[in-house]
């Protein structure tokens, strides 16, 4: 797998993008995209968490999962370095930041339980990505998701007052915006292929 | 084998690692030192910040009341917090109301103590002592209520007015895995400082009734906590006193009617007691021997679903206010202490206004 690094940061945020090309992490997607702040906020924290995580478990799998043969161990394991990553990203910015910790509010915990993380794990794993390839394609999943999620709070606020029929509001158009985001982001594939 | 051995010792060193690390984050990063902590513009204390509000509360032997142990689900541990507790939480917001928000309610469990604060709880609440104690009876009422007296065995004594309430927690059983604590009225006198009754229903699937019904027996050891509530009889006023309950809503009515006794309180009392048939009355002796000690009090069952030989009054409690009140002789007025589930509550506080008592006359304990 010789692929230059920056190629998978850009992929990972236009071709591949963890919530359009994948759908995975949809809960907080569509949960926290009311506002641009708050979900530049998380966005900010799940790349913060994705970089960390990433560069951990490749660690943790290549040094020592693999050597002893137990690959099958993986889940748990990525598991539970995310929980305790999470568990320490929450308790400094609660110390340290207060303001974004309030506005987060309870979403920050459930970073731990978002699959757009554990996925970054599991495709670097099954792609045999090297620590640098990791390093790239978990920065571009957090930038990637990011990117999405601000772009639909962004959506989100400007067709709040929009006459949108009943059945429809909240998460039915929110999941209806997300199709159309990812058809636009099919655009672009034709970019960069990692796969 | 090795396999088998390899996978538990890498998991193992794997968790261990991971929790030091978690360890020495709570130890430093989380670390906000000491704090301090005023209560009610008076009572200065310093407390270890990074804690929750209710929590440095227990520390200083503050007991307010919370159902659930801090866990923010039940809702009742609601303090005003002046100063420094930081924005309202979202795990806050579905039990606080916009008037609560308002005037600065919070819920002692989730605001965390990261600067100095300053809060106000009733004044009553520094009255509030935990227990230790011993049942040493515990017998069915009915197949599903019990009884419970429960001595008090490490010295203090339980100083209480006639109607208020106490929490008993329930340790971890097998089917339950947390400490909780469930709010019972005291069914005994307050002149015994030494001991309380409690009367406690089964509730299917209920973590305390189901501990206290199934695990519970003589001579185990207790914890609870109280005094708390403001369902007490009012000793300022010379009302009739109307009492209405059903089920194990008799207990803070025993309480008051005991308290009664003992004082000779001239007042004119009577008793309402619904239940479906005859085998869910019970203490039935006890109130006999109630009307002929006390001044002028009776008690009047009520059944729904009587047999045929019954010869007291059927229906509901509701149809017996509107049948048996009557109008104050003493010129004093009336006063109305209802205890029970909310349906009859509310059912019987409609009752009542309509025989024209005025609402702030009506006092009540909803069970939930």
């Amino acid at each position: 797998m010789e692929i230059n690094p920056f190629t998978i940061l850009i992929a990972s945020i236009f071709t591949n993008n963890m919530i359009l090309a994948n759908f995975l992490g949809m809960c907080s997607f569509i949960a926290v995209s009311k506002e641009i702040k708050t979900s530049l906020g998380l966005g900010q924290a799940v790349t913060f968490v994705l970089t960390g995580t990433s560069v951990i478990n490749y660690l943790v799998y290549t040094y020592i999962l693999e050597p002893y043969g137990l690959e099958y161990l993986r889940f748990i394991v990525f598991i539970i370095t995310i929980a305790t990553f999470v568990q320490l990203v929450e308790m400094i910015i609660e110390r340290y930041v207060p303001t974004l910790y309030y506005s987060l509010g309870i979403f920050l915990p459930l970073i731990t339980v978002n699959c757009a993380i554990l996925g970054v794990s599991l495709f670097m794993v099954i792609r045999e990505y090297t620590l640098l390839q990791s390093l790239a394609f978990g920065i571009g999943s957090g930038l990637g998701w990011t990117l999405a999620i601000v772009a639909l709070a962004a959506i989100r606020q400007k067709i709040k007052n929009a006459p949108i029929p009943k059945g429809l509001q909240g998460a039915g158009v929110t999941l209806i915006i997300t199709g159309l985001m990812a058809l636009a982001f099919i655009g672009l594939s034709g970019v960069v292929t990692i796969q | 084998m090795t396999t088998i051995l390899s996978t538990v010792f890498i998991i193992t060193g794997i968790t261990t690692g991971l929790a030091i690390v978690i360890t020495f984050a709570n130890a430093f990063i989380a670390d906000y030192g000491e704090k301090k902590m005023i209560i009610n513009n008076d009572k200065e204390y310093i407390v270890e910040g990074g804690k929750s509000i209710l929590s440095a509360l227990v520390d200083q032997k503050i007991f307010i009341p919370s159902a659930c142990g801090g866990k923010g689900s039940c809702g009742y541990c609601k303090c005003k917090v002046n100063e420094g507790g930081g924005p309202v939480l979202a795990t806050e917001m579905s039990y606080l109301t916009e008037e609560d928000v308002e005037n600065d309610i919070r819920l002692s469990c989730q605001v965390k103590i990261k600067e100095d604060v300053k809060i106000e709880i009733p004044e009553e609440l520094f009255n509030v002592k935990q227990f230790e104690g011993k049942v040493v009876f515990s017998k069915d009422l009915t197949p599903k209520i019990k009884h419970l007296r429960i001595d008090i065995t490490d010295g203090q004594e339980i100083e209480f007015k006639a109607g208020q309430y106490v929490q008993l927690l329930a340790p971890p059983y097998p089917g339950n895995a947390e400490e909780v604590f469930r709010a019972y009225s005291i069914a005994s006198s307050p002149s015994e400082t030494k001991s309380i009754d409690l009367i406690i229903g089964y509730v299917e699937e209920g973590i305390v009734t189901t501990y206290v019904h199934e695990h519970l027996s003589e001579g185990d050891e207790v914890l609870f906590n109280g005094p708390f509530g403001d369902f007490y009889l009012n000793e300022e006023t010379g009302c009739d006193i109307y009492m209405v309950a059903v089920g194990t809503g008799i207990a803070p009515i025993r309480s008051i009617l005991h308290y009664m006794n003992e004082k000779k309180i001239e007042r004119k009392a009577r008793f309402f007691f619904g239940a479906r048939t005859q085998d869910d009355l019970f203490m039935v002796e006890e109130m006999k021997r109630l009307e002929e000690e006390m001044y002028d009090f009776e008690y009047i069952p009520v059944l729904s679903r009587a047999d045929d030989d019954w010869e007291g009054e059927r229906g509901r409690v509701t149809d017996l206010v509107d049948k048996l009140m009557e109008k104050s002789d003493s010129g004093e007025g009336r006063e109305a202490y209802l205890c029970g589930g909310a349906p009859m509550i509310d059912s019987t506080e409609k009752a009542l206004l309509g025989k024209g008592l005025p609402e702030e006359k009506i006092l009540y304990d909803k069970f939930d």
